[in-house]
């Protein structure tokens, strides 16, 4: 469990951080979601104590990361936004470093570093030398090492830059994963990536948490609606009802066309605005009325639009404008 | 104490995969070998004062070394930004800053070790005593170790090895130097220069068979100093 309390980080005269208040339960897949600068770097750097806060309170299982420094490092695993690697050795020699390091004792080292290997589908690299790794066999190294000895929290700073497409799928497999086990806090400034990954998103805006919650609850929150996505087939029903029907649901708002999302003449996509999560109610509703529903999804422009006004604006003056 | 030594052992573990390590150690028994046999070996010495000799010419790729090796210990670990992880890992900076001197001490040490077939040389067809041979060695280790703790202090300043190595040099060559200036100033201040000096008053003992206990607590202490300071630089950079 990670508490944070009232935290503050200033370099010089600039205030960096704060005031930062988070909490974050146990086994939760944490994101925080920021521009450059905004400040979660530095924070994920304060939760694995290499970096100092200013003022604040900051507790990880209870211990404090300033007064007790050395214990809170034994149960954080961190990556950095660039990884830690030594490039002459070994994945399995550096893994057993990384392990002993951290206090893994000497008969425990191998059954570490086989988690960790196993954890992150290293295997098969083992003996390679580092420095001959691809960039996304780094990442994996880079988190295998922060979890190598099995830490109850897991800071991962901007864990997918650089990752292909591939790579990025299995990257959002592993920390997935980790979830359960290990508290899981990450951060990265790529909206859909952090939305799939994690129960929980923290929008972090000039050092402090302008917005919390799921995705749905975000948009919710801050826009005021949810904006769903809606393919459908129309044998047999007729296709001029389909606006009527989605209209006719409580707590819609708006029903816009838009291109459909997959070819075909009978197949039509419809973007539904409404003031609370209708999916269950509108698939129900479209079975009923004989149209086939070939794919339902939150619309991906949704949280970017809060995310982009978050950053924007600023998170105290959206949420007036909302209020208002 | 156990992760200092672990420290160590990655840090020697770099050094033999590296070419700077080797590279560094040939360098300077290269340059001992030709100064040895060009210079002392050419001159009619007595033994006792080529032994002397030796000691003398060997403290300069001696003092080289400790500044080039290292200038990379701290510095090269910001620069590639390994050092995260012993800094996220439960490890004291004392810890990190003894294990990287261990490492440093220990290819000074092989280094020490390698030249000597030339003392050897003059120990068996010579007049020398196996206690000059030992206390000059004594010497050459303590100046070598005390050089490796103001380049260390001087690699936890900058994230690059050539302004750490210029740092290096910028604290070394007054602490060489003060000798000089200390002809030029009256007592006591002349004295009290002249003790400071890293190599000259202190060194020269040592060079002689001279085993002097206040000598050996110098070049203790300074190292203790710069080994503190690389220590406090580090702790403080978490604070900045």
């Amino acid at each position: 469990m990670i508490e944070i309390r009232e935290l503050y980080k200033y370099y010089g005269n600039f205030r960096a951080l704060g005031p930062l208040d988070i909490t974050i339960e146990k086994g939760e897949v944490v994101g925080l979601l920021g521009l450059n600068g905004s400040g979660k770097t530095t924070t994920l750097r304060i939760l694995a104590c290499d970096l100092m806060p200013t003022s604040g309170v900051v507790k990880v299982d209870g211990l404090d990361i300033v007064a007790d420094p050395r214990a809170v490092r034994a149960r954080v695993g961190y990556l950095p936004d660039n990884p830690p690697l030594y490039p002459e050795m070994t994945v399995a020699e550096y893994l057993a470093f990384a392990a002993r390091l951290r206090g893994v004792a000497t008969g425990d080292v191998k059954p570490a570093v086989e988690y960790a290997l196993k954890h992150t589908r290293l295997r098969k690299r083992r003996d390679s030398v580092v420095g001959t790794l691809s960039h996304g066999f780094k990442q994996r190294l880079g988190i295998a090492q922060a979890i190598v000895h099995r830490p109850s929290v897991v800071v991962l700073d901007e864990p997918i830059t650089g990752l292909d497409p591939v790579q990025i799928v299995e990257m959002r497999k592993l920390v997935r994963s980790l979830g359960g086990d290990h508290t899981v806090i990450l951060s990265s400034h790529n909206l859909p990536e952090i939305s799939e990954t994690c129960d929980r998103i923290l929008v972090i805006t000039d050092g402090m948490v302008s917005a919390s919650g799921t995705e749905a609850e975000l948009s919710r929150s801050l826009l005021g609606q949810i904006r769903v996505e809606v393919t459908v087939r129309t044998p047999g029903a007729d296709p001029n009802r389909l606006d009527g029907v989605l209209g006719d649901l409580p707590g819609v708002i708006t029903v816009a066309a838009t291109r459909p999302a997959e070819p075909g003449s009978d197949i039509v996509t419809r973007l539904v605005n409404a003031t609370e999560d209708v999916r269950g109610r509108l698939v129900e509703a479209l079975v009923g009325a004989g149209f086939e529903v070939l794919c339902l999804t939150r619309s991906r422009h949704e949280l970017e639009r809060v995310f982009l006004q978050l950053a924007e604006a600023g998170g105290e003056q959206l949420s007036e404008e909302t209020d208002g | 104490m156990t992760k200092a030594f672990l420290i160590a052992g990655r840090e020697l573990g770099a050094y033999r995969r590296s070419w700077l390590g080797p590279a560094v150690i040939a360098a300077a028994l290269l340059l001992d070998g030709i100064l040895f046999y060009g210079w002392v070996l050419t001159e009619k010495l007595l033994s006792a004062e080529a032994l002397a000799q030796f000691f003398y010419i060997a403290s300069g790729p001696m003092m080289g070394a400790a500044i080039l090796l290292s200038m990379r210990l701290v510095a090269e670990e910001r620069q590639t930004g390994t050092i995260t992880l012993l800094n996220t890992a439960p490890v004291t900076e004392f810890e990190m800053v003894l294990g990287k001197f261990l490492a440093l001490l220990t290819v000074l040490a092989v280094m020490t070790l390698l030249s000597g077939y030339m003392p050897a040389l003059l120990l068996v067809r010579g007049k020398v005593s196996l206690a000059h041979v030992v206390t000059g060695y004594a010497g050459l280790f303590l100046l070598g170790s005390t050089v490796a703790s103001i380049g260390l202090f001087a690699s936890s300043l900058t994230r690059s090895q050539i302004i750490a190595a210029i740092l290096a040099l910028v604290i070394f060559l007054p602490l060489l130097a003060v000798w000089v200036i200390a002809r030029f100033v009256d007592p006591p201040l002349n004295q009290f220069l002249s003790g400071l000096a890293l190599h000259h008053e202190n060194y020269r003992p040592f060079m002689d068979g001279v085993l002097e206990f206040h000598r050996v607590v110098y070049y203790l202490v300074v190292t203790a100093f710069f080994l503190l300071a690389a220590t406090k630089t580090l702790e403080a950079r978490r604070w900045r």
